[in-house]
């Protein structure tokens, strides 16, 4: 059964390399063909894994392939080596799932784009390179994973490369990130220094009760989650996700929703045992995340442009991801990140249905009323508001609620972090319904010469299924409280370490996890009551508040100023050492140590070439001289 | 009556002193020439005495060596010096300096 483990990236590979290197050859529609059914190979081989570890009891759920040694330099061998596991299996699950749908989505999407070989290339490359990320046993080789997904993220942002601004979205986006990486290879170098190898099973065995400094798991843990934040777009590197949105909408929808930014929760939870051993930094990864889901969702209320909104919204539930992963609810992590793949590639396709819809209108404030004019959309969409919102019966509701019970129980009872991450919900609960009501219901503020209309099915049919999705997605994880038996969490639960067993296998914990739920579920019904009123039932209440609330209004709308602030303190002083060391070392320090050597060479050459007379009776009397001086020395030495 | 060895040799450095000088002060190429002839005998000429004075025969082999490159030499050497003076009229060697060039 595992030797099929490789067809799982080959697939891609392969889709890759036809549509890179034989693109011109084939025509626009068998380019997509030939990369969704890469990607279909993929999902094919996935789920007949998963059947096959479902098949096994839980302990024994593992297949490994070893497919050859990459990297053998003395003491470090790093190889090849492949394996699926539950955690894997959820990943390439949602990734080639997800990804499948989105592949079919782009084929109406990007129709006539002349580039679109190219963009399917990316596609594929990016699906190989995210699978890589989630197969590997070694660190190693899910870096390059990791650094294959940084650059086709960077590849497609910058897609429509004519544009300098997506261009330069591109590299932002690319060069935040490679502030993160910095941190990962530390972690990577300290791993290697202290247990000798870098596969992560074989690094798993050895941790645990290993004779390392009080303080190594912490430092090692701390500079991983650097390389987490930076991935997944939390306080203070989250500036690139919001540009990230100059892509094409579907690659929003696949690299910068579902799949890619969550990689640096999978980081963790993947590590999550040596995340254990460092209870600060949990604490840490817990107060980042409660934190940027908090403040990302604060920005996401004011948004004007319907992607920025969402991509504010996709930050703030990784922000819910990494709180939940740093409070020890590592499976309720995985849970939200899977049912965040559905609801959010939903609402990303569904945003990209209504910007097609438009004409490549973004902006909230030209829609509206759009209900009638695209049906399909609007019931989907509705469904993916309703999934993120938090009501109970999507699968939002599961996981969200999961996560906030793990935090709950984290401190034994109320604390910070479950406040902020509970007003979370109720905000994230407002502004979805508040981009909802601004683009389906109300007038029409669209100019009178566009006709919305609906998608083509190519891309309704991803639609539908997603919403399915979105709705069922939930079900596989249905909490003990509810009558469930959390098939999600048990699956999981050999592969991540879980903290609270004790606490969730408490038998009067029931009652309190059902009111808990109750009160989120008011408090998500609150934000929408709120997104109601102020945007549907008084328009003109929302700019009476805006006005009324100035100084927060204004925060939130430009985004606390952050951009502001490393543009001052990061960006511009490091132009000015640039332009520094440009002008000065470079032009005068370094130019002028080339062009002197070469001066002085030239100068001693003029004197050199003398000797070079071109007259054969000359060197014929330098060959004597050096004759009578070799014999000179024989017989005199 | 036997030459003893070392008028030989003195004949022999003699001679190729008159070649070197040769090769090194005259203009003419026909000249040069000739004078690297001598060079070459001279030496052949101290191979033959010592040859004799040793009594093996090891440097009259050389000899004979020395006397066929000498002979290939002045068919190369004597086509070069046609070909110069085909190209540029003149044979003198301080005019020629194209190895400048």
């Amino acid at each position: 059964m595992s030797d099929t483990l490789y067809l799982i990236t080959l697939f891609p590979l392969v889709g890759f390399l036809v549509n890179g290197l034989l693109g011109r050859w084939i025509s626009e529609r068998q380019s997509g063909l030939i990369a969704s059914l890469a990607v279909l190979g993929s999902l094919l081989v996935s789920a007949q894994l998963l059947l096959g570890l479902l098949a096994r009891p839980a302990e024994d759920r593992l297949f490994v392939q070893l497919l050859f040694a990459w990297i053998p330099v003395g003491d470090l061998n790093i190889d090849v080596m492949y394996r699926f596991d539950p955690l894997t299996a959820v990943m390439t699950l949602v990734i080639t799932g997800v990804g499948l749908l989105i592949h079919i989505y782009s084929l109406g999407y990007m129709r006539g784009d002349p580039g679109i070989r190219r963009y399917y290339a990316f596609l594929n490359l990016f699906t190989f390179m995210m699978l890589n990320l989630v197969l590997a046993d070694n660190l190693v080789l899910l870096f390059m994973g990791w650094e294959g997904v940084g650059l086709c993220s960077y590849l497609l942002i910058g897609f429509w490369f004519a544009d300098e601004a997506k261009a330069r979205a591109g590299l932002k986006a690319f060069i935040v990130n490679r502030i993160g990486d910095a941190g990962f290879i530390i972690a990577m170098v300290l791993l290697f220094h202290q247990f000798g190898t870098l596969s992560m099973s074989e690094m798993a065995g050895k941790a645990e009760g290993a004779l390392v400094g009080p303080n190594f798991f912490t430092i090692v843990t701390l500079l991983l989650l650097v390389g987490a934040i930076g991935k997944s777009a939390q306080i203070p590197l989250f500036v690139w996700l919001p540009d990230a949105m100059a892509g094409p909408t579907p690659v929003s929808a696949l690299i910068h929703a579902a799949t890619m930014v969550t990689a640096g929760v999978y980081l963790i939870v993947r590590n999550s045992l040596l995340f254990s051993l460092a209870p600060t930094t949990m604490a840490t990864v817990a107060a980042i995340g409660v934190l940027t889901a908090f403040l990302a969702a604060t920005i996401a209320m004011t948004q004007t442009d319907i992607k920025k909104v969402l991509a504010y919204s996709t930050i703030s539930q990784l922000g819910y991801m990494f709180m939940a992963v740093g409070v020890g609810a590592f499976s309720a992590g995985i849970f939200h990140l899977m049912t965040h793949a559905f609801f959010k590639a939903l609402l990303f396709l569904g945003a990209g249905s209504v910007i097609h819809g438009l004409d490549g209108e973004q902006e909230l404030g030209k829609m509206g009323g759009l209900k009638h004019r695209m049906p399909g959309t609007h019931w989907t969409m509705l469904i993916g508001v309703l999934a993120i919102s938090g009501i109970p019966g999507l699968s939002g509701f599961f996981s969200k609620d999961e996560i906030l019970w793990g935090a709950f129980i984290w401190h034994d009872g109320v604390n910070w972090i479950w406040l902020l991450g509970i007003m979370t919900a109720g905000l994230t609960a407002f502004y979805m319904f508040r981009l909802y009501f601004l683009v389906f219901h109300g007038p029409a503020r669209w100019p009178g010469d566009t006709q919305p209309h609906e998608s083509p099915s190519v891309m309704t049919i991803p639609l539908t299924l997603l919403a399915y999705l979105a709705i069922l997605g939930g079900y596989v994880g249905i909490p003990e409280a509810l009558g469930g038996i959390n098939r999600f969490h048990h699956f999981l639960a050999p592969v991540v370490i879980s903290y609270h067993t004790a606490i969730a296998a408490a038998p009067n914990t029931r009652p309190l996890e059902l009111l808990l739920m109750a009160v989120s579920t008011v408090v998500s019904l609150g934000g929408v009551y709120y997104a109601y009123r102020i945007y549907r039932v008084q328009p003109a209440l929302a700019e009476q508040l805006a006005r009324r609330l100035r100084p927060l209004y204004g925060l939130s709308r430009n985004r606390y100023y952050v951009d502001e602030f490393y543009q001052a303190v990061v960006v511009r002083p490091f132009q000015k050492l640039s332009g520094l060391c440009w002008n000065w070392f470079d032009v005068r320090a370094i130019d002028g140590l080339v062009n002197a050597s070469a001066r002085s060479i030239a100068r001693l050459s003029g004197v050199v070439r003398q000797l070079q007379s071109g007259l054969i009776q000359h060197y014929a009397s330098l060959i004597l001289l050096g004759v009578i001086f070799i014999m000179l020395y024989i017989t005199m030495g | 009556m036997v030459v003893p060895l070392h008028h030989i040799i003195a004949i022999s450095g003699l001679l190729f002193t008159i070649g070197v000088v040769g090769v090194l002060f005259r203009r003419s190429a026909i000249i040069v020439f000739m004078s690297v002839e001598i060079m070459l005998n001279a030496v052949n000429l101290a191979f033959v005495a010592f040859s004799r004075y040793h009594g093996s025969v090891d440097g009259q082999v050389f000899v004979f060596f020395i006397m066929t490159l000498a002979a290939a030499e002045v068919a190369v050497g004597l086509a070069i010096i046609i070909a110069l003076y085909r190209n540029l009229r003149t044979a003198d060697l301080s005019e020629i300096h194209e190895l400048k060039h």
